[in-house]
């Protein structure tokens, strides 16, 4: 078995209730932090762990919190980012589902190292069970004395609150996210300020996802570099992948990183293979906005070597050839997958979660979105593909957040890897008509009727 | 601290953006704004109509932004330089953003009372294209009366919060926002409920097109046909400096005053704004200048303007004598005799 | 905006002001607006799941905002309704992983066994059945949220089962 550092007591039973948590050593990371440590060891330690942002952008998490601006004299925040709406990502539900207090315990000794005394849960409104689930918890860590006043006789007070969101997948957004803690609208903010010098309410606040935070109780415990053990090269440590689609066993999984993508789709110990034996077609290694992956670029890089499940390897030739770890939201698409439909599918959630604040994203997501819906229904000229080329190129990196670039790669990709399949989709209407149209006839076996 | 545009170099002091800085230095390389308002807080960073390509970051860390950046938003550094027009990638980016904006946008100009002093028009003649590449049916909301003196019309909006932010920030108490989101976002007071207070009228002179406008003016004239006069009055309750926009004897519109980037000067009431269509009321200064070669402006001939003289008209009929019969021209005199032919 | 012509009977029971006042708690005290999005949902689940413009504004006089700050919340997140919906709204997933795991079957399916379009209501209120972006339960396709809670690997024999549970009252919405 491979190593485990977030689930490896998800098996006990009542691991969900404080006592059993507590009673399998539950909350030491917090004992080591706030009496043996000071916050900065804990930053280091953190730093030395080379853990990066679980979030999707993979940025290094003992960085960011250095960043934080300790200067001003002002309240600090941490924020952990629950709002989890990545398609394909459901990893960060898992973990707060059936072990709540791994999460409490991470967000206690993170907020000691950033010095914060008020720090939020961001949870997704959807997610209104594991929202009272936490809001549970939290009040078993203040009655056993974990969060609240002086906590372990000490100087140091934190109070831990859960808030929840409505419905919006821009809220994910660091920045957004802040803005809907304060009651607002979900509009991203333009940056700088970063949040690390102003964040919720004016105050430096650092902003973490769920499964980041729980991997601090390890990290404190068995030191940083333990933990950069695991893992391959710049990749450290486990990583929770969510794998959905076409799969005999989709779930929740967590990975050493470095093992490779073969392994993860096909072993009985994670995915099991592709259901029904079909072909593999298609794979999104990291959640929605990340490029998908055509069937020769999933086992093998360009390069013929085996593509990893790691940072690098994942983004191994680009977005030419590459994709990204992103979420980790492993999206498995066999040969009756209709990729202009699944195209058309995320373009209408961007459209949807756009926020409507910046221009580009606001009236350039609509715009994909009835594109792509006249391709694949039936409805598309040949100079469609190139508009939609063009339109997505005009979003990317001119927007004030990334929605805008999320919405404009994936189309991009499947441009790029599947342009055929656009193309018969506009050279035969009539074929296209059912949704269901590659499942008696995968496009494989009709792709030479594709005139160029 | 220095600062280099489009080649030019101006000081400029900590704390200013690329934009303030470009248009402290005027001329071409100013970037449009079409959300952001220096007289408001808070305001740009929407539209992306300003961005600009930063090709170096400063004199300390020379690397260029990797991103084109909202020159409204974003500050300078000692020795940065900025690319507006001499920059293809900005160009490319302000077309996009133009044909962004004009998507779902009404196009009616015809019917419209901003025609003529529009952020948009403007927007469009200099970086739009004369075809659409939008097949669909453009996005339309349900009218809105927001009361007897502002008219919404919001297909027109192009969602830059300037008036939200007049309302939070100049009159007292806001009842318009922004409700829904995406591309179905709207300027709203969700029940539908009159935007009425001393100073919402502000709203009509910071709208960048012809979302809000003056309903005392509604369709009595193109603005092009309007002599500006510069006139004042005591007022109490603001500066009382306002533009008349006189049709004859006629006040037809009052307005604040605004400068070459459209900006008010000062906020005005909205007593001065559409109670006082009377002469009398106020103290005219004299006629107000407008830019050169503003759409207004094209009915404010200063010059003396030289006779067209088209060559090939005493051509064009040669040989189709029955044609000339009918057309008649001016410059060639039809002859009585010719007729007879 | 549409639909502001339904009437609500607004009530702000003791239990539910204890519980605002609760939430309100969470935030400094001069952050009241924080509570705004825990509050709705707590205000909505206690009125017919739905929030009209009357008792937006309460919400707004609570919390010492004014109403348009409200508005223009509820306007912005999905799950806030502003007409009346079904006591069951079934809220079929219908992005991507779910949609490759037949989606759009189950949200038929459920639609033709109630008789309703997609975004309908029963004649009796009892039920709506609407299409959603991702709920986040990408692996347990194809799935719906009833309530507070995730129904998932979903069957037409399943959803005939909750049909009939949610007529015979047996489904609990909220985890209060």
């Amino acid at each position: 078995m491979a190593k485990k550092i977030l689930l490896d007591k998800i098996n006990i039973p009542g691991i969900k209730s404080y006592e059993v948590y507590r009673q399998n050593g539950g909350y030491a990371s917090v004992e080591k932090a706030i009496k043996t440590m000071t916050p900065d060891a804990i930053t280091e330690e953190v730093k030395a762990s080379g853990l990066r942002g679980r979030g999707g952008a993979g940025f290094p998490m003992g960085l960011k919190w250095s960043f934080i601006d300790k200067k001003s004299g002002k309240p600090r925040h941490l924020v952990c980012n629950a709002d989890e709406s990545e398609p394909g990502t459901f990893k960060d539900r898992y973990l707060m589902e059936h072990i709540p207090h791994l999460l409490i315990e991470g967000m206690i000794t993170s907020s000691y190292a950033l010095g914060a005394n008020l720090s939020y849960i961001y949870i997704r409104g959807e997610y209104m069970w594991v929202y009272k689930i936490i809001e549970r918890a939290i009040k078993e860590a203040y009655a056993a004395g974990w969060l609240g006043k002086n906590i372990l006789g000490s100087d140091y007070s934190l109070d831990l609150h859960v808030h929840c969101g409505a419905g919006a997948y821009i809220c994910g957004e660091e920045t957004a996210l802040i803005e809907s803690l304060e009651g607002k609208r979900g509009n991203p903010r333009i940056k700088p300020p970063f949040p690390a010098v102003s964040g919720l309410w004016g105050n430096p606040t650092v902003v973490n996802n769920v499964e980041s935070i729980s991997n601090v109780p390890w990290i404190v415990n068995n030191s940083g570099e333990e933990f950069a053990k695991i893992g391959l090269g710049r990749s450290t440590g486990t990583k929770l992948i969510s794998a959905s689609g076409h799969i005999k066993k989709p779930g929740v999984y967590e990975i050493e990183l470095g093992i490779t993508v073969d392994e993860f789709i096909n072993s009985e110990e994670y995915c099991g293979g592709m259901i029904d034996d079909r072909p593999i077609k298609a794979l999104i290694p990291g959640g929605s906005s990340v490029p998908i992956l055509p069937a020769h670029l999933i086992y093998k890089t360009a390069e013929g070597e085996d593509r990893l499940m790691t940072y690098e390897s994942l983004s191994e030739g680009g977005f030419a050839t590459g994709s990204m770890m992103g979420s980790g939201g492993f999206i498995v698409y066999n040969d009756t997958a209709c990729i202009v439909r699944n195209t058309w599918n995320f373009a209408k959630f961007y459209a949807h979660e756009s926020c409507g604040q910046c221009s580009p994203c606001r009236e350039g997501t609509g715009w994909m979105e009835k594109v792509l819906y006249r391709i694949e229904t039936g409805h598309g000229t040949s100079e469609d593909i190139d508009l939609l080329w063009d339109i997505q190129r005009k979003i990317e990196g001119n927007t004030i957040c990334p929605l805008g670039d999320a919405a404009a790669w994936p189309v991009a990709a499947a441009i790029r890897h599947f342009r055929e399949e656009f193309e018969y989709h506009i050279q035969f209407p009539e074929k296209v008509k059912n949704r269901n149209h590659f499942v008696d006839e995968p496009f494989e076996s009709i792709k030479h009727l594709v005139t160029k | 601290m220095k600062v280099i545009i489009d080649g030019h170099e101006i000081e400029v002091e900590p704390g200013t953006t690329i934009l303030q800085a470009a248009r402290m230095m005027g001329g071409p390389s100013v970037p449009p704004a079409m959300c952001y308002y220096s007289k408001l807080e808070d305001t740009g960073g929407n539209c992306r109509a300003c961005l600009v390509e930063v090709s170096k970051g400063s004199d300390a860390d020379e690397r260029p932004m990797p991103k084109l950046m909202a020159s409204c938003k974003t500050t300078v550094m000692d020795g940065m330089e900025v690319k507006n027009l001499s920059s293809p990638r900005v160009m490319e980016a302000r077309k996009a953003v133009t044909e962004f904006l004009l998507i779902n946008h009404p196009l009616d100009c015809p019917v419209c009372d901003q025609a003529g002093e529009c952020d948009l028009q403007n927007l469009s003649y200099q970086h739009g294209k004369e075809l659409t590449r939008f097949k669909e049916e453009k996005r339309t909301f349900e009218p809105e009366n927001i009361g007897d003196k502002i008219q919404l019309h919001m297909n027109r909006c192009i969602l830059c919060y300037r008036c939200v932010k007049t309302a939070e920030q100049i009159t007292d108490g806001r009842v318009h926002g922004v409700c829904g989101r995406g591309d179905h976002a709207q300027i709203s007071t969700y029940i539908t409920a009159a935007i009425d207070n001393d100073f919402s009228g502000n709203v009509i002179d910071v709208c960048p097109v012809g979302a809000l406008t003056d309903k005392t003016f509604r369709f009595k004239s193109r603005v092009w046909f309007n002599k500006p006069f510069n006139a004042h009055r005591d007022c109490d309750k603001c500066c009382g400096k306002t533009t008349l926009w006189m049709f004859g004897d006629e006040i037809q519109r009052v307005t604040a005053r605004k400068d070459v980037y459209h900006e008010v000067e000062e906020f005005i009431c909205n007593e001065c704004r559409f109670d006082h269509k009377d002469t009398a009321d106020w103290v005219v200064e004299g006629p107000r200048k407008f830019e050169k070669f503003s759409v207004i402006n094209q009915n404010n001939y200063t010059r003396k303007l030289d006779t067209v003289v088209i060559d090939t008209e005493k051509q064009i009929l040669k040989g189709r004598d029955q044609d000339r019969v009918k057309i008649s021209m001016t410059n060639v005199p039809f002859k009585e005799e010719e007729s007879k032919k | 905006m549409e639909n502001k012509n339904y009437t609500q009977v607004i009530n702000i029971t003791p239990e539910l002001k204890s519980r605002i006042d609760e939430l309100i708690s969470h935030y400094p005290a001069d952050k009241r607006k924080s509570a705004l999005l825990p509050v709705l949902h707590e205000v909505q689940d206690a009125h017919d799941n739905w929030l009209s413009a009357d008792l937006m504004a309460k919400v707004a006089e609570i919390l010492e905002i004014t109403p348009i700050e409200v508005f223009e919340v509820v306007t912005f997140y999905t799950m806030y309704n502003q007409k009346p919906m079904g006591k069951y709204m079934f809220e079929f997933c219908l992005t991507s992983c779910c949609s490759l795991r037949g989606a759009e079957d189950m949200l038929e399916y459920a639609c033709e066994k109630l008789g309703i379009q997609p975004g309908g209501t029963t004649e009796d209120g009892m039920f709506s059945v609407v299409g959603v972006q991702c709920l986040g339960a990408c692996g347990y396709a194809p799935m719906m949220q009833l309530g507070d809670f995730y129904k998932e690997h979903l069957t037409p024999a399943q959803i005939d089962q909750i049909i009939e549970d949610c007529k015979a009252g047996k489904i609990i919405l909220h985890d209060k």
